[in-house]
């Protein structure tokens, strides 16, 4: 297991730091500094700024300033706006870590019911309708689910308020971003627990007259549910891109649409910060994942 | 009593009392099922799936109707309609079927005027030929940059497992690494960086696409083959094993003859299930970034950015939302339930 785990590590340490190295020289590739602007400053400022900023240095130094920087919890500061883009960061993701979770949560707690009382109710009308929902779901993508719940709840029906700093409603962008992953679990979570029933020990307590309840609860949801970790960090991926355009579309100012907003504005030190930040978080939650599914299924084997 | 008494236990057998069996009864015996090809088994299997056939039909007029479309309707997806010659101011966001003020007199005149079949947009040009270009572009994007995945996934997968031990080791920690990128977010980064630096002004079919779109093909074909490469390769390291490779290879057959003739053939079914799924999520990612506004270049419309531009409007013209949005869900389910359907059909492993 320490030798898995070692490996995984070190795994994820490289792919955090090839994501740094492409951010740091795809944004270096693009033409023009960030203060050539309309209003050329005096050679004089312009050289101040750039000893500042370390743009006199040559690239691959700046890069490992630049490392150095992130190391410290540095980001720099936004092109546009001037700020702490670290600040920026930690604020609206508060934001956006909240929306995510109950999305989370809400995918794992029905996907996992719905996926168990498919796979019970084999080809009958509720596994029918679970499917049917299922497959449907999955060819939605976030932002036609998050544009038509608007335009129903919100605009049509009027049910919810749209979003505001003072009215802030989860449900919808819940639903929005939830839906996709939760029908991924329910598939995922049909296909082992029918796995699953069908294996002896399933059997052997059936036969020895263990109650429904605790042979569907003890024996076989329990070792159903080991894929379904698997998943959480693809879900997380998955409901991180999603906030994008999901956070866009209710104009909820978490870290999504601060970065939408960065990629229209050029913001490119805030594109830069953002996206580092996403994907560090995106792999240590697969990284955590993957480790926890070792820990809990001893049945795989560690090459 | 000329014969001696049976032993009652005994199991010979009296022959005297057997009946000889008439010739439908043999016929009857007969379990031969007709000889069939891998794939027309296949196909059977897929026509038998009413799921698939659904989506086959729907991919077929979806087809006919972007094919057939622009030849029909009189509007091109960048022109602003006009009467005679005169542009037509009044013609923004028609309801489907309504015509302009200018057009109604030109009919009254006697004039001919084709119907907008899905109204028009907020700068005044017919949707429904829009969305029909939108549809071309997703469905476009979605093949090619399968094909991307197809072609390097194939060729990667196929040189790592053949060749085994430390260059397999090694192609495989590359494959490792590159399937922890978070690949939404490097295809952003790119079209970010491409959209600045690349000029594909003197490429003829690329420039209308634009730079997003080139920079979505190149991020497929760096980051998505990860999985076909993966599969390929698993279902390499078993085939290699087989005699027949062995017989191949002591008479002298090159590696990439063997791959060819005697691998590749026996994995289609595994290549070609992968492919059919990886359609819909191309289509997906070109949407998702469409509706960014890091999709093709305007005014080439597709699926996501015209849902996008609908949102403005959303309140007065919620039609224009819903169509591209049914749109993209249609051919992502037809894709979704072909290719489940071509995994029933085809993998040799789900066959009982």
């Amino acid at each position: 297991m320490a030798k898995y785990a070692i490996k995984r590590l070190i795994l994820a340490v490289v792919s955090i730091f090839i994501i740094c190295a492409i951010t740091f020289f795809a944004m270096n590739a693009i033409p023009g500094g960030p203060f050539n602007k309309e209003k050329a400053a005096t050679p004089a400022v312009q050289a101040v700024l750039e000893e500042r900023f370390h743009l006199n240095e040559p690239v691959g130094k700046q890069f490992l300033i630049y490392m150095g920087n992130l190391l410290h919890g540095d980001f720099g500061i936004s092109l546009k706006t001037g700020r702490d883009i670290w600040q920026t960061i930690s604020e609206s993701f508060a934001v956006s870590a909240r929306i995510g979770f109950f999305a989370m949560v809400i995918a794992l707690l029905i996907g996992i019911v719905m996926g168990s009382l498919a796979a019970l109710f084999r080809n009958k009308l509720p596994d029918r309708l679970i499917v049917f929902f299922s497959t449907l779901a999955t060819a939605v993508p976030s932002f036609v689910m998050a544009s038509l719940l608007l335009l129903i709840f919100c605009i049509q029906l009027k049910l919810i308020p749209v979003w505001s700093t003072s009215n802030q409603n989860y449900v919808l962008p819940v639903i929005a971003l939830s839906l996709y992953p939760m029908a991924y679990i329910t598939r995922l979570t049909k296909t082992s627990m029918l796995d699953v029933l069908g294996q002896d020990y399933v059997r052997t307590a059936k036969a020895k007259g263990v109650s429904w309840y605790s042979m569907i609860f003890k024996h076989a949801l329990r070792n159903a549910l080991i894929p379904v970790i698997t998943y959480v960090g693809p879900m997380t991926a998955s409901i991180m891109t999603g906030s994008l355009v999901v956070e866009t579309i209710f104009t909820i100012g978490g870290l999504g649409s601060k970065f939408v907003e960065s990629i229209t504005n050029r913001d490119y030190t805030m594109i830069m910060g953002t996206t580092i930040f996403l994907a560090v978080l995106m792999v240590l939650v697969n990284l955590l994942s993957d480790l926890v599914y070792k820990l809990v299924d001893p049945r795989i084997k560690f090459e | 009593m000329d014969t001696p008494k049976k032993n009652l236990l005994s199991t010979q057998l009296d022959l005297s009392k057997f009946v000889k069996a008439t010739d439908e009864e043999k016929r009857q015996a007969e379990v031969m099922s007709e000889s069939t090809t891998f794939f027309r088994d296949g196909m059977r299997k897929l026509m038998k799936n009413p799921l698939a056939v659904g989506s086959i039909i729907v991919l077929a007029l979806i087809l006919i109707l972007i094919i057939f479309a622009p030849m029909v309707v009189p509007y091109s997806y960048e022109e602003i309609l006009s009467v005679n010659g005169v542009r037509d101011t009044a013609a923004k966001n028609l309801a489907p079927f309504e015509y302009s003020k200018m057009e109604q007199a030109f009919i009254a005149e006697g004039g001919k005027v084709f119907p907008h079949i899905m109204g028009t947009d907020e700068l005044c040009r017919d949707y429904f030929i829009r969305v029909v270009y939108g549809t071309r572009v997703s469905l476009f994007v979605g093949i090619f940059a399968s094909l991307v995945v197809l072609i390097v996934g194939v060729l990667y997968g196929a040189i790592s497992g053949y060749a085994g031990g430390k260059t397999d080791l090694i192609m495989m920690r590359i494959v490792d690494i590159i399937y922890s990128l978070p690949d939404l977010l490097v295809i952003i980064l790119l079209s970010v960086v491409l959209r600045e630096t690349l000029d594909l002004t003197s490429v003829p079919l690329l420039s209308d696409l634009g730079t997003n779109m080139v920079s979505l093909f190149i991020v497929f074909g760096l980051l998505y083959w990860v999985g076909m490469a993966r599969l390929v390769r698993a279902e390499i390291l078993s085939i290699k094993e087989n005699e027949y490779i062995l017989a191949a290879r002591s008479i002298g057959a090159k590696p990439g003859h063997i791959i060819w003739t005697h691998i590749l053939p026996n994995c289609i079914s595994v290549i070609i299930i992968a492919t059919a799924l990886q359609i819909p999520s191309a289509i997906f990612t070109e949407s998702y970034l469409s509706f960014l506004g890091l999709g093709v270049a305007l005014p080439m419309p597709s699926l996501g950015s015209l849902a996008n531009a609908a949102r403005q409007g959303m309140q007065s013209n919620p039609l224009k939302l819903v169509l591209p949005a049914t749109m993209i869900c249609l051919v992502v389910l037809a894709f979704n339930l072909l290719g489940d359907g071509l995994r029933d059909a085809f993998d040799p492993k789900l066959k009982k």
